[in-house]
């Protein structure tokens, strides 16, 4: 039978007859064309409306490529990868090659936007009130969908129009008892809730004036500011308050003479500036060997613990005699399905040397995670705790297709048990579950929660404070980067990439040596 | 004898697995309902907790609930699926980029996604000004983005899975005139259900305890999963007061995973039980 098959299947390949157009083929391609052209349609109208062109053109590429895929007969493997890699580039590649991206720049605390954002905002920060200028009352009214403000000058009664563009007299307003207009021509005069519920807005409009701006001052009072500081194109700089401050496109701020910068910059290009911060921060580089070492112990004794643990009862489970199989695996399944971060939170509270539990039943006084060398055990220990049904749970199943045959075998031909687990067993089971500790590694060499919710990076020894005795790379490298200097997106960037390059470094190296053994026992 | 043996360390594991479960079980019974009056054996029980906790003006558990368990569901089906297409392909099909497309999938695992945070925050403020449906406090945004996670790690457990099935299979069928759609949904998908159960398993216990991504995704307390809305509940000074009401809330959010569990638990056997060959 087996035999017809792959006799049958060449001489198929070779004439390849079209084959017929079925109903399953003409529903499956419709609804394609459907799903494409919904998408489309949902999509699209917003960013016509918006005006955001390349984002459209981008939409109908990918949905006319989309509809293509499907509708070809071709570029079958496509067809089944699609759909999971579409959400993967937008969701993980995307960002993960932005924030790469930022590597090269001082995006961060002060220099989020572009120079444009950092003028208006260093000068609209500057606005002060004008001496000597008349506090207006204020209300609220609307030309047509548009916001203005009616403003009445208290010492002379005036009544003038303020919009985004610009201050206009107003004549024939009705001013009330509170100095409030009642009711302008061509005008809807807002009340008290229709123009609280508009806050936001009134807030926001600033009615330029000859020298300054007019702003709200609460719902009823208008007051007129000055700035400042005011950029001037000609010279590039900024000048007011009795000094100037030139732009410096390197370093996205406004600087003066004495080197001092305005605390408001933009976003520009540092070239690898980061990444030499990194190599030569002495608060990093003098104790990267540490925390490496450190950071490596602790995913490798989490990884290893978790899956000696998991396997050992795993093991223990399987056995054809074995009875309350079923109730065991759900108690050791529960620590996997209560919510990590909690868990994290009451092992804290678990090794609390004044209240913890571990104390009162050992009666001891302990203070487990003030000290260095038990809060690693006591992380690694909360870790393993977190992981090992994980991997309880995949090695039961990869135990499970090993065939009986081969450790009986192994028995007949004179091993021990140990032995046959040794040289039977257990290199079938790596084969099997490589990739998953492989990714697992991965996770707990960059398990920032597992730290900052139980030590937080701690104990930290009183003569260096900058980094404890538990953080591994990731908790004490941002908290560099997200510290007293404010977050430091670019810096924190240039941080990853090297913390990715070791991890990828140390899984490509433990993936080719495990190709290899794969070669031999598979 | 032997047997003994084994009963002691499984019980030994099991005590381990269920001291601090224990811990919780009685902070969420104990009527003080506080952190510093726990102890390991409650000094009286009463449901006192649970019924905070539900009839909380404050908190709506109820509703977080059943976002959690809706997102967590819905996620887990849909990257499910996708997850199986990619799977698919790779172990079926020879195609250029094959083995650089399974690292590649592997390796995006390894950079530190907490930093990607900030883009997909820029990314959504976009979204939420065009699609206010798919946008920040919305089930769908953040259904959307578990799905940019659906192709990972699961999808080498079920390629490894898929090696397994004789390719004998696929060939009569493809024999027979099966197109490669057919073969997909008649032949490979009703001898995956195992694996199919164990990694919806996995995936659904991924987006229970998810945070990080959900907290800044979901600000609005009435869009809240179980994972973010706790958080905030045991957030800044009222820790101690409310950790009664977070224990029980802890108990309860563990109940769908062990539902869930049990109601897979024969398939997850022998699912891993040929899923796991072959990385």
């Amino acid at each position: 039978m087996a035999l017809d098959v792959r006799q049958a299947a060449p001489a198929h390949a070779r004439q390849r007859p079209r084959r017929e157009i079925t109903t399953a083929f003409v529903v499956s391609r419709i609804a394609v064309l459907a799903v494409a052209a919904a998408i489309l349609l949902y999509a699209a109208p917003p960013l016509a409306a918006t005006g955001s062109w390349v984002a459209l053109g981008l939409l109908c590429a990918v949905s006319a490529g989309i509809a293509y895929l499907y509708l070809t007969r071709r570029f079958i493997p496509a067809k089944y990868l699609i759909p999971g890699t579409v959400f993967l580039v937008a969701f993980q590649v995307f960002p993960v090659v932005y924030t790469l991206t930022t590597a090269f720049t001082n995006f961060g605390d002060g220099h989020r936007g572009d120079k444009a954002a950092a003028i208006t905002a260093i000068e609209t920060g500057s606005v002060r009130q004008a001496p000597g200028s008349p506090e207006y009352t204020l209300s609220a009214a609307l030309r047509g969908d548009e916001l203005v403000f009616l403003l009445v000058d208290p010492a002379t009664k005036r009544v003038s129009l303020g919009a985004a563009d610009g201050l206009t007299p107003l004549a024939g307003a009705q001013v009330g008892v509170t100095g409030k207009v009642l009711s302008a021509p061509g005008l809807t005069v807002l009340k008290a809730p229709e123009a609280a519920a508009r806050g936001p807005e009134i807030t926001a409009l600033a009615v330029p004036t000859a020298d300054g701006v007019i702003k709200a001052n609460g719902l009823s009072r208008a007051v007129e500011g000055k700035a400042g500081l005011r950029y001037d194109a000609a010279c590039d700089c900024v000048r007011g308050d009795g000094g100037t401050w030139t732009a410096d496109e390197s370093q996205g701020y406004f600087v003066n003479a004495k080197g001092e910068h305005l605390a408001q910059g933009w976003q520009v290009n540092v070239g690898l500036d980061n990444f030499a911060r990194v190599l030569t921060n002495p608060t990093i580089s003098g104790y990267f060997a540490g925390v490496l070492g450190w950071n490596l112990v602790f995913a490798l004794a989490s990884v290893l613990g978790c899956f000696a643990l998991g396997m050992g009862v795993a093991l223990a489970l399987h056995h054809p005699r074995m009875r309350g199989t079923k109730v065991y695996r759900i108690v050791l399944i529960l620590p996997y399905a209560m919510p990590a971060f909690a868990m994290l939170l009451v092992w804290r509270d678990l090794f609390n040397r004044d209240f913890g539990l571990i104390n009162q039943l050992l009666g001891a006084e302990i203070d487990w995670l003030g000290q260095t060398g038990t809060a690693r055990l006591g992380v690694i220990l909360v870790n393993i705790w977190l992981g090992f049904p994980y991997m309880f749970l995949v090695t039961t199943g990869a135990l499970q297709a090993i065939p009986r045959e081969l450790t009986e075998a192994a028995s007949i031909d004179g091993a021990t048990p140990f032995k046959a687990f040794r040289r039977v067993t257990l290199p079938l089971l790596l084969v099997a579950l490589t990739p998953l500790l492989i990714s697992a590694f991965a996770f707990n060499f960059n398990n920032y929660n597992a730290i900052a919710l139980t030590t937080d990076g701690g104990p930290f020894p009183a003569d260096s404070p900058q980094v404890g005795g538990t953080d591994l790379l990731i908790t004490y490298t941002f908290r560099l980067a997200f510290g007293a200097g404010g977050a430091q997106f670019g810096f924190a960037a240039a941080i990853s990439v090297f913390i990715f390059a070791i991890v990828a470094v140390i899984s490509a190296v433990a993936f080719r040596r495990t190709r290899k053994q794969e070669e031999v026992y598979a | 004898m032997k047997m003994t043996l084994r009963h002691v360390f499984v019980l030994l594991v099991c005590a381990f697995a269920v001291f601090p479960i224990l811990f919780v079980v009685s902070a969420a019974i104990n009527p003080m309902g506080t952190l510093a009056s726990t102890d390991l054996l409650p000094a009286g029980a009463s449901l006192h907790n649970f019924a905070n906790l539900l009839t909380s003006d404050t908190y709506p558990f109820g509703r977080w609930f059943f976002n959690s368990v809706f997102i967590a569901l819905a996620s887990s089906f849909a990257s499910l699926l996708l997850s199986m297409f990619a799977a698919y392909a790779f172990s079926r099909m020879r195609f250029a980029g094959r083995r650089v497309g399974m690292m590649a999938l592997l390796l995006i695992q390894m950079f530190p996604q907490f930093l990607a945070i900030v883009t997909i925050f820029m990314i959504f403020t976009e979204v939420t000004e065009l699609y206010p449906a798919f946008g920040f406090n919305t089930v769908w945004g953040l259904l959307l983005l578990y799905l940019g996670g659906a192709l990972g790690v699961n999808t080498w457990l079920m390629k490894g899975f898929l090696d397994t099935v004789p390719k004998e299979l696929d060939e009569a069928a493809t024999v027979d005139g099966a197109t490669h759609a057919q073969i997909f949904w008649r032949v490979i998908m009703p001898l995956v259900t195992p694996i199919l159960a164990v990694t919806a398993l996995l995936a659904f216990i991924g987006t229970m305890s998810e945070f990080l991504m959900a907290n800044v995704f979901l600000r609005d307390p009435e869009s809240k999963t179980l994972a973010v809305g706790m958080f905030g509940m045991i957030a800044g000074d009222h820790r101690n007061a409310n950790f009664g009401m977070f224990a029980a809330g802890t108990l309860i959010t563990a109940v769908p995973t062990v539902g869930v569990f049990l109601w897979l638990q024969k398939y997850i056997v022998s699912g891993l039980t040929a899923g796991a060959v072959k990385g």
